[in-house]
């Protein structure tokens, strides 16, 4: 673990795995809970770091950290959220000519392991899932799309995603959910948050 | 023309939202923090018509903004310095004044800095998303831009407003310069790149806006070359893309990010920051931290 002052408010903390980001957020809310996290704004997970920003003390909590240890290595199981997909993307062509599997593979391939929300950002609701088997990973299009449909299934890296909201992008497109990811007027607002399983449904084209 | 606790949009200028203290606290869903740029003054601006600092108000763009009130009321102009006038008639500045029903309130092109704030007894009260009543760009949630025929409303009148005539602040520079402590990416950068960013060899560039401040000027060259996992970034985030020229992370910035951050701004010049129109010089300053010398604690 490393942690490294960002600004005077804040610090970012690196650590080994993505389990361990779990653990720290899961620590830093039992902390924020108990009153020990003073003038705390945000806590933002990213695969390999935690970010605590808002802090009255950054120095504090760098020298409460070291003595920390991560408790669980297996993060916590977040709630499961299925997600119905027509497998019927723009990409679903060149996806499966870099898998080298046919068209109608793709949609099995992509739906069948539990993905998990290991960070959110970009927009609102939008989800970094990880899961995906390494072999399929794929590269970012070289040049990104200036309007992504709300609603489009896409992966690029190592990581699966949906788009809350038309945006620009430059993810391989695979299909499209009538899911609402983010919603403003409802509890809560975003479906999928760090820690959430993810389980996508092949409803036909 | 009817009345009532509303202004009505007349000229919208080049950008012109309803800004707040913002939406802190939902950066891990992904929803950036937004709210009023120079925040020093917004808040002169409601304390001047008596609102409370939460009371949301119009922030403007270089070419100001035209509304009408519907029922008389006290507004005051803070931030950028620019004309203001009621019914065409000169009036003060970062002071409260009083406007009778169906005045017209205009706020002219900035003379010096970009964003004025302009604040009405009651505040802005269109409907709060997610605690926030400000419009975010990059996202897209609160209220869209002003459009002329927006009608916004106001709400009930929280306090007197403040007994000043004109309300002191600081001077704005033709030159900004903007303190940054170093991290937490800077070692991802050149031994030199320090002293290229701090060599005064930059301008603000016209593709700015409120999710950051683009810079033209020198890149800073990187010792490491390789990707950057996407981590979560600050307000005042120094933000080197690719291109090797720095961007400054302002309200509306996404809440990760993937290229390094070489420094971060100190939080008392942001309002600077949002202050220096395209153009502008800029010159940084590397401070230390808020401790003496840098902390970094490794454990294995």
């Amino acid at each position: 673990m490393r942690i490294i002052p960002v600004g005077l408010r804040a610090l970012l903390v690196e650590l080994p795995e993505p389990a361990h980001t779990h653990a720290l957020v899961a620590e830093l809310d039992r902390r924020r809970e108990r009153g020990e996290l003073p003038g705390v704004e945000d806590v933002v997970p990213g695969e390999l770091t935690v970010l605590v920003d808002g802090l009255d003390d950054p120095a504090g909590l760098a020298a409460q950290l070291t003595a920390w240890r991560p408790t669980s290595v297996r993060p916590p199981d977040g709630p499961l959220v299925e997600v119905p997909v027509r497998y019927d993307g723009a990409d679903l062509a060149e996806v499966a000519r870099a898998w080298q599997v046919p068209e109608e593979e793709v949609g099995r391939i992509h739906s069948a392991p539990e993905y998990r929300v290991a960070f959110c950002g970009f927009a609102p609701g939008f989800g970094y899932l990880t899961g995906l088997p390494e072999r399929y990973h794929l590269p970012r299009r070289a040049v990104p799309r200036t309007r992504v449909p709300a609603g489009s299934v896409a992966l690029a890296g190592g990581y699966a995603g949906i788009y809350p909201r038309d945006s620009p992008g430059g993810w391989q497109l695979l299909g499209r959910t009538d899911l609402v990811l983010f919603d403003p007027d409802r509890d809560p607002v975003a479906l999928l948050t760090p820690g959430t399983r993810v389980r996508f449904r092949d409803v036909g084209r | 023309m009817s009345t009532g606790r509303f202004v009505e949009v007349v000229r919208s200028g080049a950008l012109s939202t309803v800004q707040d203290l913002g939406r802190p606290g939902h950066a891990h869903l992904g929803v950036p923090r937004s709210g009023a740029l120079d925040r020093p003054a917004h808040l002169l601006a409601n304390r001047l018509v008596g609102n409370p600092a939460d009371a949301a108000t119009i922030e403007t763009t270089i070419t100001g903004v035209s509304l009408r009130v519907g029922q008389a009321a006290t507004v005051a102009v803070t931030g950028a310095w620019a004309p203001v006038t009621v019914n065409g008639r000169p009036v003060g500045w970062s002071a409260p004044v009083s406007v009778p029903a169906g005045a017209r309130v205009d706020v002219a092109t900035a003379k010096r800095g970009l964003r004025s704030y302009v604040a009405f007894s009651g505040g802005i009260a269109v409907a709060a998303v997610l605690g926030s009543r400000s419009t975010d760009l990059l996202s897209g949630l609160g209220p869209s831009p002003l459009a002329v025929g927006d009608r916004l409303p106001l709400g009930e009148v929280a306090g007197p407003p403040a007994p000043v005539d004109v309300a002191p602040t600081g001077t704005l520079t033709e030159e900004t310069t903007l303190r940054v402590t170093l991290g937490p990416r800077a070692d991802w950068f050149t031994d030199d790149a320090p002293g290229i960013l701090t060599g005064a060899g930059y301008r603000v560039s016209m593709l700015s806006n409120r999710v950051g401040m683009r810079l033209e000027g020198p890149a800073l060259p990187r010792r490491i070359g390789g990707e950057l996992r996407s981590e979560g970034v600050v307000l005042g985030a120094v933000q080197v893309p690719a291109a090797g020229t720095p961007v400054i992370f302002l309200a509306d910035h996404p809440t990760v990010g993937g290229y390094p951050v070489i420094g971060v701004l100190h939080p008392d010049d942001l309002p600077l920051a949002a202050q220096a129109a395209p153009g502008t010089p800029i010159r940084f300053q590397i401070v230390e931290g808020a401790r003496k010398g840098p902390f970094l604690y490794r454990k294995r």
